[in-house]
C-alpha cells in the first residue's frame, strides 16, 4: 500500500521561498518512490485540508518560524497525525541557537564563545558599551546572527569594529535577539544525521567553500557560487571525530529522523558546533541531499524510508503534548 | 550533445566518490574519510555561461517578496493592475466569438510587425496624447517590456552608456544590464527629469570620451517616482537631447491613467524623428494579453521588426485580434475612466495614510499611475528594514531596486494599484510601526544605518510581475 503523505511547505516566514523549493523536491521524490503526495501551505486552510486529506504521515518541510520552533508540530500532535522529524520540545531547543549551543556544550562538544543579546538589553544598558564589551571579549572577526532563523538571513561576519553596530541592527531586522560569536577559522562543514531505526548515523560531511568567503543567502541558493566537497577533505580521524560529534549533538538535542548539524572544523581538527537544523534544506543546492548522495543513497529510496520511519508505531505522541502543556502552564 | 562533449562532468565524479564512501562504510571505516578531493559546484555548465549572466544570482531581498502574496500580508510592493474592475463577461464573449468564427486566423502565425487592424487602432489610441503616426510606424510587441528588449538589442553593445532617470523602472534597468550597458542616472524632481542635470551629465560623458546611446525616460506618472515631466520641460529635454545627438526612448504605459484632466502631449508628438515611443495595453486593459507597442523612426522601426522576428517570430495573433475587437466594440475609454477613478481613490487613501501615520517621512504627489515614492528619515535604510516589515506583514520595494548603482537606500516605493483603500490604510499603519522601531534602533545605536556590511544586493531586487 502506498502511503499518503502531506508535505507542508511555504508558511509565512522569511524563508518561505526556500521552503517551497525544498517542499517541491521532497514531494517529487516521494511521488517517484510510489507515495501519494499533496503539498499544503500553512494558512487558515491547513487544518481543514489535513482533516479532508487524512494523510498517513505529514512531512513538514518548513523553514523558519512556526516550521522549526515546534509549534506546527504541536498542532500535528494535537490532530494525532504521525509526522516526519523532531518533536516540539526538542525543536524549541534546537531552534534557539544559544539554548542549542548550551545543550551540546554540556554534552561535551566544543562551541565558539558567544553571547545572546536581546534588543531590550541594548536599550537598557546603552548600545556602545555593550558592543565594546563584546568586542573586547571575543575580538574580531565576529559573527553576528539572529538567535533564531536559517539560510544565513541576517547573518554577517564583522571584520572591522566600525561595522559591528550596523551588523547588529540588521540582525535585529530579522529577530529580537542577536548572537555575537567568536569567529572560528577553519573548514565549514555540514553533517546530516539519519535516525530511522533508533541509532543516529552521520552521513558524510559536506565541505563548503564559498566564492566570497561567506556562505550567505546568495551563495546558498545560486547554483555555482559555492564549491562543495562531499565527502569533506578531512583525514580519516578528523572525519570520524566530526561524525561522532554530529551524532552526539543530534542525541543531546533529542532530534528525530533527520537533522543537519553545522560545524567549523578548526585547524587542529576540533569540530566547533555552530547550529542544528530540524528542517534541513532540501533544494537542489542543499546539503542534506548532497550528503546522502555522497553516502551512495538514492534520494527517492531514502525519503521513502524516512516516511516509513515516521509511520512506525514505535513513536508515541502523548508524552510530548503533556510536556508542552506543563511548560505552557508554568 | 553527447556525454563525451560535456566540458566537465561532476555528477560522474560525485558518483565515483560516493561509491568510494560506500565501500569505506562496508569496510567499517567512517563514512567520508580519506576520499579523493572532488569538488562540485552543482552546475556542470558553469564555465559555459555568457558573461551577462554574472548578475543573475539568488537574492535575500527577492526571496522576502515570496511572502507578499499571502493574504495576511498587505502588499504595497507589486504592480498588478486591479483586474476585477474589467468587464470580464464582455471579454469572454469576444474570445468565444473570435475562436468560433475566426479561429483558423486567430490561432495562426501573424506578421512580425503585428496585425494591421490593431496597429490602426493603436494609432487612434495615441491620438489621446497628440501623437500623429501611421500604422506603418508601429511595431506590436509582447508587452512594452519586449519593446525595451528590442530597442536595447538594436542599439546597445557591451559597455555602451544609457542615460536614465534616478530612480528608474527596474524592468528597464534589468534589460540594460543584460546587454551589459552602463547606466548613468540623472536626477528628477517634482516636475520630472531636470533638463539642466541632463545637459551636465551629457557634457561630463563627452568630456570623458563617452557618448550615450539613448535617454530612457518615463515621462508620465513615473515608476517608481510617481512624478510627471512638466509640459514646460518636455521641449527643453528634447532640445538638450537634439543638441547632443541623443535618441530618446519614451516609455509611456501610464499616460492615460492621469487623475487630473487630459494627458500632456507625448514627447513623440514634439519630435517624431528623435523619439521612440513605447505604449502598452497592460494598464489600460490587461497585462495577460502581453501586448504593447513601439513607434519609431522608420529606419529604427525596420530593425525592430527584424529583431522581433528573431525573438518571437510574431506577437500573439489571438491576443491582438481580441484586443482589436475589444477596442472597436466596447467603450474602452469608459473603462480607462473606471480604472482612473479607482486608482485615484486609492492614491488618496495612500497619501492620507502617509500624512496620518508617517509624518516623519516625505513623499511625492502622484497625479496618476500606480506609485508613490517615499523618502525615509535621514539614516534609515529601506533595504535593511524590509525583513522587519515582512515580520510586521507589510511589503514594499526598497529604493535600491531602481538604481543601477548603490543609491536609493533611503527610499521605498509604495504601490496603490491592487489593494483596497482599507488595506492600504492598514498597510501604511503597519509600515509606520516598522519605521518607528527602526528609528528607535538607530537612536539606540547612535549611528546612521546606511550601508550594508555583508550583502551585495539592491539593484534589480524587485518582486516578479505576479506580485500584488
Amino acid at each position: 500500500m502506498s502511503p499518503r503523505v502531506a508535505v507542508l511547505a511555504g508558511g509565512i516566514s522569511h524563508e518561505r521561498d526556500v521552503s517551497r523549493r525544498s517542499g517541491r523536491r521532497v514531494a517529487d521524490a516521494l511521488r517517484e518512490a510510489g507515495c501519494e503526495v499533496v503539498v499544503l501551505d500553512v494558512d487558515a486552510g491547513l487544518i481543514p485540508s489535513l482533516r479532508a486529506e487524512a494523510p498517513d504521515v505529514v512531512w513538514p518541510v518548513l523553514h523558519g518560524a512556526v516550521g522549526e520552533d515546534g509549534s506546527i508540530r504541536d498542532v500535528l500532535e494535537l490532530l494525532g497525525l504521525p509526522y516526519v522529524g523532531t518533536r516540539p520540545t526538542a525543536c524549541r531547543r534546537a531552534w534557539d541557537k544559544p539554548v542549542a549551543a548550551a545543550t551540546v556544550e554540556q554534552a561535551g562538544l566544543a562551541v565558539p564563545p558567544g553571547i545572546a543579546l536581546p534588543h531590550a538589553l541594548f536599550r537598557d544598558l546603552g548600545a556602545p558599551v555593550v558592543l565594546e564589551a563584546a568586542l573586547e571579549r571575543f575580538g574580531l572577526p565576529l559573527v553576528v546572527k539572529p538567535s533564531r532563523g536559517g539560510s544565513a538571513l541576517g547573518m554577517s561576519i564583522v571584520r572591522e569594529a566600525g561595522d559591528l553596530a550596523r551588523a547588529v541592527v540588521e540582525c535585529f531586522a530579522y529577530g529580537e535577539t542577536a548572537v555575537l560569536q567568536h569567529f572560528v577559522a577553519g573548514t565549514e562543514v555540514a553533517v546530516s544525521v539519519l535516525d530511522l531505526d533508533g541509532s543516529p548515523r552521520a552521513l558524510p560531511a559536506v565541505e563548503i567553500v564559498a566564492d566570497g568567503g561567506s556562505y550567505d543567502y546568495t551563495a546558498r541558493y545560486t547554483a555555482g557560487a559555492v564549491e562543495f566537497f562531499s565527502p569533506a577533505r578531512l583525514d580519516e580521524a578528523t572525519a570520524d571525530r566530526l561524525a561522532r560529534a554530529a551524532e552526539r549533538a543530534h542525541e543531546a538535542l533529542g532530534l528525530r529522523h533527520l537533522s543537519r548539524i553545522d560545524f567549523i572544523v578548526g585547524e587542529d581538527g576540533t569540530p566547533w558546533f555552530l547550529e542544528a537544523n530540524v528542517a534541513p534544506g532540501m533544494t537542489e543546492t542543499s546539503l542534506l541531499p548532497q550528503g546522502a548522495v555522497a553516502a551512495g543513497l538514492d534520494l527517492e529510496d531514502l525519503y521513502r524510508r524516512v516516511v516509513d520511519a515516521a509511520l512506525s508505531p514505535v513513536v508515541a505522541g502523548v508524552a510530548d503534548v503533556t510536556e508542552v502543556a506543563a511548560v505552557a502552564a508554568s | 550533445m553527447s556525454q563525451s562533449q560535456r566540458p566537465a562532468n561532476p555528477s560522474a565524479a560525485e558518483a565515483a566518490a560516493a561509491a568510494g564512501a560506500v565501500a569505506a562504510a562496508a569496510a567499517g571505516a567512517p563514512l567520508g574519510a580519506g576520499r579523493a578531493a572532488v569538488g562540485t559546484r552543482l552546475d556542470p555548465w558553469l564555465s559555459s555561461y555568457a558573461e551577462r549572466t554574472r548578475s543573475m544570482t539568488a537574492s535575500e531581498i527577492r526571496a522576502l517578496f515570496a511572502v507578499a502574496n499571502r493574504p495576511e500580508v498587505v502588499s504595497l510592493a507589486g504592480g498588478m493592475p486591479y483586474l476585477p474592475a474589467l468587464p470580464l463577461d464582455v471579454i469572454a464573449g469576444i474570445a468565444q466569438r473570435l475562436i468560433a468564427e475566426r479561429g483558423a486566423v486567430a490561432l495562426q502565425y501573424g506578421s512580425g510587425q503585428g496585425e494591421e487592424v490593431l496597429r490602426e487602432q493603436i494609432v487612434q489610441v495615441m491620438r489621446e496624447q497628440q501623437i500623429h503616426a501611421s500604422p506603418e510606424d508601429v511595431v506590436v510587441t509582447t508587452g512594452s517590456q519586449q519593446a525595451l528588449d528590442l530597442v536595447a538589442r538594436v542599439f546597445l553593445d557591451p559597455g555602451d552608456v544609457v542615460v536614465a532617470e534616478a530612480p528608474s523602472y527596474v524592468g528597464a534597468l534589468n534589460v540594460f544590464r543584460s546587454y551589459q550597458a552602463d547606466v548613468v542616472h540623472v536626477p528628477l524632481d517634482a516636475d520630472g527629469l531636470q533638463p539642466q542635470a541632463l545637459e551636465e551629465a551629457l557634457v561630463a560623458l563627452e568630456a570623458a570620451g563617452r557618448r550615450a546611446k539613448f535617454l530612457y525616460t518615463v515621462p508620465n506618472h513615473h515608476n517608481p517616482a510617481g512624478v510627471t515631466l512638466s509640459a514646460a520641460r518636455r521641449p527643453q529635454v528634447l532640445e538638450v537631447a537634439r543638441r547632443h545627438g541623443l535618441l530618446v526612448l519614451e516609455d509611456d504605459p501610464y499616460a492615460l491613467l492621469g487623475f487630473d484632466g487630459d494627458p500632456l502631449p507625448a514627447m513623440r508628438s514634439l519630435d517624431a524623428d528623435g523619439v521612440i515611443h513605447l505604449g502598452s495595453f497592460s494598464k489600460t486593459l490587461a497585462p495577460g494579453f502581453r501586448l504593447g507597442w513601439a513607434v519609431a523612426p522608420h529606419a529604427v522601426r525596420e530593425k525592430l521588426v527584424m529583431a522581433a522576428e528573431a525573438s518571437v517570430l510574431c506577437p500573439t495573433s489571438f491576443g491582438q485580434l481580441a484586443v482589436a475587437e475589444y477596442l472597436s466594440t466596447y467603450d474602452w475609454k469608459g473603462q480607462v475612466k473606471t480604472f482612473r477613478e479607482l486608482y485615484r481613490e486609492r492614491r488618496d487613501a495612500t497619501l492620507q495614510a502617509l500624512a496620518t501615520h508617517l509624518p516623519m517621512t516625505t513623499w511625492t504627489q502622484p497625479k496618476g499611475g500606480f506609485y508613490v515614492w517615499v523618502t525615509l528619515p535621514e539614516g534609515l535604510d529601506a533595504t535593511a528594514m524590509l525583513p522587519r516589515a515582512v515580520t510586521a506583514r507589510v511589503a514594499y520595494v526598497p529604493g535600491t531596486a531602481f538604481y543601477a548603482d548603490d543609491q536609493g537606500r533611503q527610499h521605498l516605493r509604495l504601490s496603490y494599484c491592487f489593494p483596497t483603500a482599507e488595506r492600504i490604510q492598514e498597510g501604511v499603519r503597519r509600515l509606520a510601526g516598522v519605521v518607528q522601531a527602526e528609528l528607535e534602533t538607530q537612536a539606540m545605536f547612535g549611528t546612521p544605518l546606511h550601508g550594508h556590511p555583508h550583502l551585495h544586493h539592491g539593484s534589480g531586487d524587485a518582486p516578479g510581475p505576479e506580485l500584488a
